[in-house]
């Protein structure tokens, strides 16, 4: 949580909502662009993963593939300025892209055992857990809606454009209420 | 037909489960297990409904997806409006009437039932239980491999690591690459899956031909492997006294199963052996049939039921159309898959026309009289009619099926295919096989538009509606919304009992007289970073974006290859390397894959990246006389006076405690700060605007107060004809700058005309008639006769509030040539009278902006 109180979280309003998915906001994410050639991936403050729809993380900090020279860098609250300028540091030299997201998604965690059941209703990605594990990472859609997801270990975090936001939140309640009881 | 229940048997049936369902308004009962056409058989209705255009009583053919005749429409639990008797399971409550061919949707929108979609991926998918599906099955689990079996009908099992069965499932389509979609039916609620395959095995089993003869189309007139269905899975027995009429080995088994279930074998007709049946008699169902044999001798026996069959066809269709062929079989008398398609799909079993009974090619009872031999039965089309068209010069069985409709109907001529195609051969003396039966498409089985929907219904999910961070607010307002592309934008702000109009002048003479504030966060915005982000700026907006200072902000237009206007937006160079573009609301996403597709295709080589940043940004516009007071009441370190911080500027700051960047860019000619701050500040910096009075207002007198100013919307005042020149905005191409995309057609011979539109205001003489939007202009108050010359059209019409007169823009041929002239607005029979004048009505010397 940022300590700024003028700042308002997208779906912070939602949170009986995002409960009765299985889900929680992530409010404030920190969320850096990055564009650089990858054969610079190297000089990174942060491991940049070279495979496709991969992604490393520790305790705080994430790092997406999002294209061949193309990372999104998370982080905790209010750390989007530190990141910013651990990057242009790291990079100075060559050309890049470092541009502070944070505010043009919003993050909820789904955190119910049975959350890629859910977003199976309506993401069309293969998320069977033969294909789909840990460390993965996609840009994709959510019924009508643009989405980033990250899986990790107990949770998938979800990306969406705030505008947007609402309407995730409503589809993915329509989809538990109708498969409530299914997978329980 | 007297068909009834068997004191035992059936291998699908909980006798102990009755159900209870209503038909044509009868109470009746059958069990669970049942479908709704073995229960009516078990219940001796013989006429489900009757055809749709002879109005002829049909009854049950089939006991599947091949049905052509015994159609009804479901009123409960959930309306259907028209659907095969035998694709529907018996369920308690069930209340259907017989419908002729057609549907109808009844105009009170009765409940359907809920859906939703779900995605699946295999590694295999096999659709069908018949031969070879199973070991498709076992060699694919014992690979490991994922694998789906999809089964119309409600029971199948198979077992094994990573096998799923999906029962009540119909494939209705096969796309590209092994994407498969699935309707899978559900107690309370349909599933429409979508799957990808890496491999698809078809194991769709064969359809049971019919042969046509006089009065085919009678109840207990049915295929001969319905009869053995209904009598081993339902234990009914359709009919008591029995004819068999067939040209294969496939009934060989039927007259003693007959026999066994307490029924009598009047006669066996096989072709074969040189006999037929002629026809049959009596109404509404059959109670004699009259057969003819190898010398034309005839016969007429006492029966109620005929089972037919014709030969098999194998059920191919779904491969049939994503690229699958068929050939004739000589032996089998039909058409197999010729082994052609995509190398992701398998065709087993009899699907493939292996394992089939070899037939006569045997297609309908010669007679004198062909006008009762039926061959397509949901539309009512006999042997003579397909002989009329042949006779009529048609030769391609796709015509004769656009002549008759044979084949149109929800069977897609599954039983009335081949029939047609060997009638139509025969005909014109060409062999059998030469031209076989027309393609059937996706879906292969009717699917109500409500699955295709699945949750995608109602007002919050049909289609996203975007809010911006500060929509909560609005909401609390009472603001009025309306769409703008996918965006909920707020029109106006009533206050009380206003109405739209009073609202926009209360709104448009508080941005005038004193300060207003707009939401305008809905601006696309995209972040150009990298050291050739000038260069790719200048090649693809028509004016000079290299030679903008840091600090400071232009307007600029984007143009389509043939030079018109495509979008139009404000650059704001941030550093260097670095701009800030916005666009209009509805194009943000259009001009960013625009730039991708440059950056990508055509100029690889510059070192630009491009980062959409649209909803980074909340945007609140506070604009008028008092801008300045506002935005210095809410508090910012920024120093707003005009000699410091001038138009077209923009400054880095806190405003309202946020960091903010606050721009000097105006949509309404007024003094005018853009406040753009991190989104999450958005509803902070908004309520602390309107807390100092600033008047909060909507789209609608954004579009007042900009036309006023005879400032353009793209997609309004153009339509993707109209050039910079065209909108008297010349000055904003740059021609020596060098290339930039659309230049080159802007010489064309055609943009250079002088007398293409040009944009205009227009002046009502009456200051109270407001034109129409889109009304046509015609240079005279009396329309002559027509054709009409059409001067140009109105594209944006309202009554200005500061003004107190009503105006409008226009496209105008040779319009810069026309002020002060005389046009009229012709719409709905009147026209009104204007006068022409320069695009700008209000403050031309633009003595406003600086406050």
């Amino acid at each position: 949580m940022t300590a700024d109180a003028r700042a308002r979280s997208p779906l912070a309003a939602r949170a009986a909502d995002l409960a009765t998915i299985g889900a929680e906001l992530v409010p404030f994410l920190a969320q850096v662009d990055l564009r650089v050639d990858p054969t610079h991936a190297g000089i990174a403050p942060y491991p940049l993963p070279l495979e496709p729809n991969t992604a490393w993380h520790d305790d705080h900090y994430a790092a997406l593939w999002l294209g061949p020279d193309e990372w999104l860098i998370l982080g905790p609250a209010d750390a989007a300025g530190e990141i910013v300028a651990a990057l242009e540091t790291a990079f100075a030299d060559v050309d890049r892209s470092v541009v502070d997201v944070s505010a043009n998604r919003v993050a909820i965690a789904l955190t119910s055992e049975d959350r890629l059941d859910l977003l199976s209703h309506v993401c069309p990605l293969d998320l069977d857990p033969r294909v789909w594990s840990a460390g993965r990472c996609a840009q994709t859609m959510l019924g009508r809606a643009q989405a980033i997801l990250l899986e990790r270990a107990g949770t998938t975090p979800v990306l969406v454009r705030p505008s947007f936001a609402d309407y995730v939140v409503d589809l993915l309640l329509a989809v538990r209420g109708a498969t409530s009881g299914v997978g329980a | 037909m007297t068909g009834r229940r068997l004191p035992e048997g059936g291998t699908w049936i909980d006798r102990s489960r009755p159900i209870g369902f209503a038909f044509d308004g009868r109470e009746l009962t059958g069990f669970e297990g049942d479908t709704l056409s073995s229960a009516l058989l078990a219940n001796g209705i013989d006429v489900v409904c009757r055809s749709p255009i002879l109005g002829r009583p049909r009854g049950i053919v089939s006991a599947g997806v091949e049905e052509s005749s015994g159609f009804v429409e479901i009123s409960l639990p959930w309306f259907d409006p028209i659907v095969a008797a035998t694709m529907v399971d018996l369920v308690d409550g069930l209340v259907v009437t017989g419908r002729p061919g057609v549907g109808v949707l009844p105009a009170d929108r009765p409940p359907t039932k809920p859906s939703m979609h779900r995605h699946a991926h295999v590694e295999v998918l096999v659709i069908g239980s018949g031969d070879g599906w199973l070991p498709a099955v076992e060699e694919a689990a014992a690979h490991g491999d994922r694998v789906l079996v999809v089964e119309r009908e409600p029971r199948l099992a198979a077992s094994g690591e990573g096998v799923t069965v999906l029962t009540n499932a119909t494939a209705l389509g096969l796309y590209d690459d092994g994407y498969a979609v699935v309707h899978e039916r559900g107690p309370e609620r349909d599933t429409l899956w979508h799957v990808r395959a890496g491999r698809v095995i078809l194991a769709t089993g064969a359809h049971e031909r019919p042969i046509a003869f006089a009065d085919d189309d009678r109840p207990g007139v049915m295929l001969a492997g319905a009869v053995r269905t209904y009598l081993e899975r339902f234990g009914v027995l359709p009919g008591g006294r029995v004819v068999v009429f067939t040209t294969n080995a496939s009934t060989d088994g039927l007259p003693d199963l007959l026999r066994q279930a307490g029924g009598e074998v009047a006669a066996v007709a096989d072709v074969r052996e040189g006999w037929a049946v002629a026809g049959t008699e009596s109404d509404p169902h059959v109670e004699a049939v009259h057969l003819v044999g190898p010398e034309g001798e005839r016969r007429t026996v006492d029966s109620d039921l005929v089972a037919v069959s014709g030969g098999w066809n194998p059920a191919a269709q779904l491969s049939r159309a994503i690229g699958g062929g068929l050939r004739y079989d000589e032996a089998l008398a039909t058409y197999v898959p010729d082994g052609a398609g995509p190398d992701w799909l398998e065709i087993v079993g009899t699907a493939a026309g292996l394992d089939l009974s070899p037939s006569a090619p045997y297609w309908y009872t010669p007679a004198d009289d062909l006008s009762t031999h039926f061959v397509d039965l949901q539309r009512d089309q006999t042997v003579q009619d397909v002989l009329d068209a042949v006779e009529g010069g048609l030769r391609s069985v796709e015509h004769v099926k656009r002549a008759t409709y044979i084949g149109t109907a929800i069977d897609q001529g599954r039983t009335s295919g081949v029939l047609a195609a060997e009638i139509v051969n025969a005909a014109l003396g060409w062999e059998l096989g030469a031209q076989g039966p027309t393609n059937a498409r996706p879906p292969y089985v009717p699917v109500p538009f409500s699955v295709l929907a699945g949750m995608d219904r109602g007002p919050a999910l049909l289609d996203p509606k975007r809010i911006t961070p500060i929509h909560a607010s609005h909401v609390e307002s009472g603001a009025v919304f309306e769409n703008v592309g996918q965006w909920l934008r707020p029109r106006y702000f009533p206050e009380e009992a206003e109405d739209l109009d009073a609202a926009v002048e209360r709104e448009c003479l508080a941005v005038r007289n004193a300060a207003g504030a707009l939401d305008a966060s809905t601006l696309g915005k995209i972040e150009v970073v990298g050291p050739d982000a000038a260069v790719f700026l200048d090649r693809m907006y028509t004016n000079r974006m290299s030679n903008l200072a840091a600090g400071s902000i232009r307007y600029g237009f984007m143009l389509g290859l043939d030079g018109m206007v495509l979008d139009d937006g404000v650059a704001m160079r941030l550093a260097e390397d670095r701009y800030l573009v916005t666009t209009t609301t509805g194009g943000a996403a259009a001009v960013l894959d625009r730039f991708e597709e440059w950056l990508q295709t055509e100029w690889p080589e510059l070192r630009v990246s491009c980062t959409s940043v649209t909803e980074q940004w909340a945007v609140v516009a506070v604009g008028g006389p008092g801008a300045r007071y506002v935005v210095a009441k809410i508090g910012t370190d920024v120093d707003l006076s005009a000699e410091t911080f001038p138009w077209m500027t923009w400054r880095e700051g806190t405003v309202s405690g946020v960091p903010c960047r606050v721009c000097r860019v105006s949509f309404h000619g007024e003094l005018s700060y853009e406040l753009h701050v991190s989104s999450w500040h958005g509803r902070h910096v908004w309520d602390a605007v309107v807390a100092t009075g600033a008047v909060p207002y909507g789209t609608e007198a954004m579009h007042v107060l900009r036309a006023e100013k005879g400032y353009v919307i793209v997609g309004q005042e153009t339509d993707g004809t109209v050039t910079p020149d065209d909108l008297g905005m010349g000055w904003i191409v740059n021609p020596s700058k060098g290339d930039f995309v659309g230049k080159r057609s802007l010489v064309r011979a055609d943009t250079l005309r002088e007398d293409r539109k040009q944009l205009v205001a227009l002046l009502p003489h009456d200051r109270s008639a407001l034109p129409v939007e889109g009304s046509q202009l015609v240079g005279s108050a009396e329309l002559p006769e027509p054709p009409v010359p059409m001067l140009g059209h109105v594209t944006s019409s309202y009554r200005s509030p500061i003004l107190d007169r009503t105006f409008a823009l226009a496209m105008l041929k040779d319009g810069r040539a026309m002020r002060g002239d005389t046009v009229w607005a012709a719409s709905h029979g009147n026209t009104i009278a204007c006068e022409v004048t320069d695009p700008v009505v209000y403050d031309p010397e633009d003595s406003r902006r600086d406050g």
